[in-house]
């Protein structure tokens, strides 16, 4: 397809002109603001800029204080809890979910309609409507203790030491469905002679499962474990709805440590270092599997 | 798909089913819940909501949370509801689709059709920033936005909406052109069509469901989006997700709860209806723009 216009036209800037004329909206946008945007956060993160960004360079400063932050140690410590965790549960209950979905059950779209519809809602509803749901004065625990119960305790989001895992239940119950979205797809791509094979030679259900399907569907789990990935490390609305990042500092992540320097605490110098922090992060864990999933063949997604 | 069992019929309830069942209606009740809550909650006055239970539903319907909600609840010192960052979001997500959409598969058609040298590469820069965190770029787009004089405006955000909303997009339009069949595009050649003509001609109408898509996947995602509404707007222009924020978590007076519900019920209510709508066009849409950003 590309060989039609290669026919002996002299000048090579004006050859597939309106092409390139359409394609500069793409090309500003991945040099000026992917590439120069991105370089410029890096630069100005070994700088001491404060309200506004200037240009006189500290070193690596603004990372020692950073590292040297309780607020950021614990942003980090959270992050890596919420994601660890949400990288196991979503896996587990997104693939079992599929799984049983996909044993020729009766009303399927219903129940598919139902794990799914939280995924078309924000992470601003989705925090709010936890947050009543957790809420110990009105929610669950203030219900099992009116059962009887009375000394019934529920209440994550206003214990420093669980909050995290409160923000947990409910990006699980926003996100999970579209996990099971991912691994049905992936089981109904599998050959049901496979199926039919492992019957033949008498291998129980979840072995086979585990042994055959499952690493048959290695490239539904890598997609899925950039999407979740992708998601834990720039995690913000959900925290802001549902704790406002408390309570104290129990509850902040990396996102929201950005953006309270950036914008609130005017100090910019941190607030491009911690960002710088988390493209480093995703720089080490996305990039390689994105380039192999999504930049290698066409026609994915 | 299930397993293979020959010509044995099935019974109906037998200890499998009620495991398999049972098992789904357990945790399509945990889905449920939080819906189920947010409604009961949203029709209730506020004794009934302190001396009662959040699960039992309402004795006493009212639907003044809900017009409180969309027309008089406060946020600082204004007090015209949700309904202002209602119109807001209308105005930020109509053009932001439109304009991201129509930028996005003009450049998947130049990459898919008429590629030129360079090309893959500033595709390449493209993808990988969409993995890049949007906090690493947030401040250098603030700059920007503020030295063409269009930081804080509504232009800005939906300026931001098409620059974050390329990167999927193009890859998803990219993909569908080269999917289509070459002879098309070279019998057009053959007749004399060039760039232009070949895509309103030929692309367009072959390909709604990609828009289809593309229009779901850019409606749910600038609808729900906080981050950019917080960052690139002043609180005159703030999208409704920021607003319904501001109204539930606003530290003075008394809380609400049945007002809030309403208010996010209300919030989420256009991206469940396109999902309503959409059905299993919405899953691909998703399944696309999860990946975004």
């Amino acid at each position: 397809m590309t060989g039609h216009a290669k026919a002996g036209r002299p000048n090579q800037v004006l050859r597939n002109l309106n092409s390139k004329i359409a394609s500069i909206p793409m090309i500003l946008t991945a040099v000026v603001i992917f590439f120069g945007g991105t370089i410029w956060t890096v630069v100005y993160s070994f700088t001491n800029s404060k309200l506004l960004p200037r240009l006189s360079f500290v070193g690596l400063d603004q990372y020692y204080r950073l590292w040297a932050a309780p607020r950021w140690v614990v942003s980090i410590e959270n992050l890596a809890v919420y994601g660890i965790f949400s990288l196991i549960f979503s896996l587990v209950i997104g693939f079992v979910l599929a799984a049983l979905m996909d044993q020729k059950i009766r009303f399927e779209n219903t129940f598919r309609t139902i794990f799914l519809y939280p995924f078309a809602l924000s992470f601003i509803v989705t925090g709010l409507v936890w947050q009543w749901l957790l809420n110990p004065e009105f929610g669950i625990q203030s219900v099992v203790r009116s059962l009887g119960w009375t000394s019934f305790t529920f209440d994550p989001l206003y214990t420093p030491s669980i909050v995290i895992y409160g923000v947990l239940i409910a990006a699980l119950w926003q996100g999970t469905g579209l996990v099971m979205c991912l691994m049905l797809a992936g089981l109904r791509g599998i050959d049901e002679d496979i199926w039919k094979a492992a019957r033949v030679d008498g291998i129980p259900m979840w072995k086979t499962y585990l042994f055959i399907v499952i690493p048959m569907m290695r490239p539904v789990f890598i997609t899925t474990l950039v999407i979740i990935a992708s998601g834990i490390v720039k995690v913000y609305d959900l925290v802001v709805a549902q704790t406002s990042g408390g309570p104290g500092i129990a509850s902040e992540v990396p996102a929201k440590y950005v953006y309270d320097y950036m914008f609130q605490a005017q100090n910019l110098g941190q607030g491009f270092a911690a960002s710088t922090m988390m493209l480093v992060t995703v720089a080490i864990v996305i990039i390689p599997w994105a380039y192999l999933e999504f930049g290698g063949g066409r026609n994915r997604v | 798909m299930s397993e293979p069992q020959g010509a044995r019929p099935r019974r109906v309830i037998s200890g499998r089913n009620i495991m398999l069942y049972g098992t789904l209606f357990v945790a399509a009740t945990y889905y449920l819940l939080p819906l189920y809550v947010m409604i009961v909650t949203s029709l209730k006055g506020m004794p009934e909501i302190r001396l009662g239970n959040i699960f039992a539903p309402p004795l006493e319907i009212t639907f003044e949370p809900w017009v409180k909600a969309w027309a008089t609840a406060c946020t600082g010192l204004n007090c015209d509801g949700l309904s202002r960052g209602f119109w807001n979001s209308v105005r930020i997500t109509v053009p932001s689709t439109i304009f991201s959409i129509a930028v996005a598969s003009v450049n998947g058609y130049a990459l898919a059709n008429w590629r030129f040298k360079g090309a893959d590469f500033f595709f390449s820069i493209l993808i990988v920033g969409a993995f890049i965190p949007y906090q690493v770029m947030i401040y250098p787009i603030v700059i920007v936005l503020r030295d063409i004089g269009i930081y804080g405006t509504l232009s800005g955000l939906i300026l931001v909406h098409c620059i974050f909303g390329m990167p999927i997009l193009t890859l998803l339009f990219r993909n569908y052109f080269a999917s289509l069949p070459v002879e098309l595009f070279k019998a057009a050649r053959i007749d004399g069509a060039g760039f232009w003509q070949i895509f309103l001609r030929i692309m367009l109408p072959m390909s709604l469901p990609i828009f289809v898509v593309a229009i779901i996947l850019q409606i749910t995602g600038i609808w729900n989006d906080f981050l950019f509404g917080v960052v690139f707007t002043r609180p005159e222009y703030y999208p409704m997700t920021v607003q319904l924020n501001n109204i539930v978590n606003s530290v003075q007076g008394v809380k609400e709860y049945n007002v809030n519900m309403a208010a996010t019920i209300l919030t989420g209510l256009v991206p469940l209806v396109v999902y309503f709508v959409s059905g299993r066009l919405f899953v691909r849409g998703i399944a696309a723009g999860a990946v975004k950003g």
